[in-house]
């Protein structure tokens, strides 16, 4: 096809992406949540209040006496504990597990990109070393990693609240964000460091990296500018299947008590405090379905997604 | 040749890995005494140090737990008193190995031929309906498919216990919690694999060999398409049989996973090394053994 020569590989790739309808249907279903997620607290406010059912004006964090409440029309997913509304937690929960996932998954991109970059591009020695430590990194259980983390990072938060220059309330909470951000991106990097530095090893043979070596580039200019951007489909591809495993990761963690803190939830603390609440006398079942829900439903479409980026960006799959 | 030079590196690998783990829990703030019930005086503290050896530099204290393990002996548990870390992981890790080596036949038994069925029928319904149940169980959590069956079958059915592990009822949600995610992701591999050797040259020259589709497929196609599922295997094993923490908590299973993360949280610096060595020489051996299979299934795949 002649008239299609003049785009670029990624433009090619957008294309073969739009045209697989599965993968098309899952970026709208992933769109339209985070579009959801990110207005739902305008439903609260004066004009949009007045239109909508009431079931979508609760807050998260109202205190109710109807505790337990099972999903009726006032409340569409039920009430907990205390009795918030669900719906309501469950959309907020959402937000911060996308936001979670993009972060922590942002993350563990940049280091795994420069790690497996650098000991591509160098080779020889220091890249022998710098995968050794990977290989040593792939053989400890993740889970003693991030508890020691963010433990290590939660102690010295706690240190500097209490020490003479305290920091206040609302910044230890964004500290202990970040220090959740910074374990789920240190132990998720490795595989991406792999990747990239498979891909930079082949990429630097090919004759356009001598051509500018010789025209005087410096090497952080050739790996920044000729040897990244061809292989930043496979980043991307990469990636979309990282945010779904960090979310995952970050459910694990709330289900230790490392999560998220209260009072706020994401959907991971939100199915570990339903799962706290088994008994064999009630069954909540609300608390655990509709969160988990909605992590399936985030899960899966962020997997199509990834799969359909994967065979857009695959040479092979082009007739 | 490969292979013994890969053999011989594996001791330096673990000790690096043993004493990476080390440094690591002994970097955590707090200490294994830090959460006893009454609060130690300064001389029991001191006593329990000495005891235990805390006191002294650091890498005094990992020569001697080294010394300990070239005679068997992985050290005392700091927090749970009066049990040594062999006692501890000799009760927990049958049951856990159990259920991980049930979980992985499941994940195998089911994944393998739904990823060779949804292949066979690439872009017929029967590969669009196996493949979103194998997408399906990779996108519930075991967090939440656990607790979704423990009040459906469990509670509210009836038709199985709702925790501990001792009769062969008890047996089957827990693995079928573990299990369904593995399966899963064995199928989406198997079927990746499938599809991308059917179009290989190999297949075309058996057909026009003149086999008969049954040996193509099952003699020629399976053994190559199957090495993606090959590869994830080992490390899969080696993350099943070790336990995991959600399931054998949910369930109140009596392994090891959830020792593994409940020492790390108490800074039990002897079991936390212990686990991690016990979790690292399987994955490295089993990785090992992927690749030594893989050259023997794959003719064009040379190791040097």
């Amino acid at each position: 096809m002649s008239e299609r020569l003049h785009l670029s590989p990624n433009q090619r790739a957008w294309r073969r992406f739009l045209r697989n309808r599965g993968a098309a249907a899952a970026l709208a279903v992933l769109l339209a949540l985070i579009a959801l997620v990110l207005f739902w607290p305008l439903c609260r406010l004066a004009p949009a209040a007045n239109v909508l059912p009431k079931a979508m004006t609760h807050p998260p964090d109202a205190v109710s006496d109807a505790q337990f409440a099972p999903p009726t029309w006032e409340h569409w997913f039920g009430t907990d504990a205390h009795g918030r509304d669900l719906l309501s937690r469950v959309c907020h929960g959402s937000r911060i597990s996308l936001l979670v996932g993009l972060v922590g998954a942002t993350v563990s991109l940049v280091i795994g990109v420069l790690w497996g970059a650098v000991a591509g591009y160098s080779g020889g020695r220091l890249d022998g070393v710098m995968m050794r430590f990977v290989d040593v990194l792939y053989a400890m259980p993740t889970v003693v990693f991030v508890i020691v983390l963010i433990t290590a990072l939660n102690a010295v938060l706690g240190k500097w609240q209490a020490g003479p220059h305290g920091i206040s309330a609302e910044n230890a909470r964004l500290l202990q964000f970040a220090g959740l951000f910074v374990g789920l991106g240190a132990v998720s990097w490795l595989t991406m460091a792999r990747i990239v530095r498979g891909q930079v090893l082949s990429m630097r043979q090919r004759p356009f990296i001598d051509a500018s070596l010789v025209l005087g580039a410096s090497h952080a200019r050739i790996i920044w500018r000729h040897i990244l951007p061809n292989v930043y489909g496979i980043i991307i591809v990469y990636l979309t299947l990282l945010v779904p495993s960090i979310i995952l990761y970050e459910s694990f963690l709330s289900y230790l008590g490392l999560g998220i803190q209260p009072p706020q939830a994401s959907l991971g603390s939100l199915i570990a405090s339903g799962a706290e609440q088994i008994n064999p006398i009630r069954i909540y079942w609300w608390l655990i379905v509709f969160p988990g829900a909605v992590l399936a439903l985030t899960l899966l479409a962020l997997m199509f997604v990834g799969d359909g980026l994967r065979d857009a960006f695959d040479p092979r799959g082009e007739s | 040749m490969y292979f013994i030079k890969r053999i011989l590196f594996l001791v330096p690998l673990l000790l690096l890995i043993s004493f990476l783990a080390f440094v690591l829990v002994h970097a955590m703030p707090g200490g294994p005494f830090d959460r006893e019930r009454a609060p130690a005086s300064p001389e029991i503290e001191h006593h329990l140090q000495a005891k235990y050896h805390l006191d002294e530099p650091i890498l005094k204290q990992y020569l001697r737990y080294l010394d300990g393990l070239l005679h068997g002996d992985f050290g005392p548990s700091m927090k749970y008193r009066n049990h040594s870390v062999t006692d501890i992981v000799v009760a927990g890790l049958p049951v856990s190995l159990s259920l991980g080596a049930l979980a992985f036949c499941l994940a195998i038994g089911i994944g393998l031929p739904l990823g060779f069925f949804t292949a066979l029928h690439k872009t017929k319904w029967e590969d669009y309906a196996g493949s979103l149940a194998a997408a399906l169980v990779i996108c519930i959590p075991s967090l939440v498919i656990g607790p979704i069956f423990i009040m459906l079958f469990a509670l509210k059915l009836r038709w199985f216990p709702v925790a501990l592990w001792a009769s062969p009822s008890h047996v089957i949600l827990p693995v079928l919690t573990l299990g369904l995610y593995f399966a899963g992701r064995v199928a989406r591999l198997m079927h990746e694999g499938m599809l991308a050797t059917l179009q290989s040259e190999f297949i075309t020259t058996a057909r026009a060999k003149g086999l008969s589709e049954r040996q193509v497929l099952l003699r020629h196609a399976f053994r190559i398409a199957a090495l993606p599922v090959l590869s994830y295997a080992g490390p899969m094993l080696a993350d099943l049989l070790t336990g995991s923490f959600v399931v054998e908590n949910l369930f109140q299973i009596p392994g090891i996973g959830v020792f593994m993360v409940n020492s790390s949280l108490n800074a039990d610096y002897t079991m936390v090394v212990g686990l991690v060595l016990l979790y690292a020489a399987p994955l490295l051996a089993l990785n090992l053994a992927v690749d030594f299979a893989h050259c023997l299934l794959d003719p064009r795949v040379r190791y040097e």
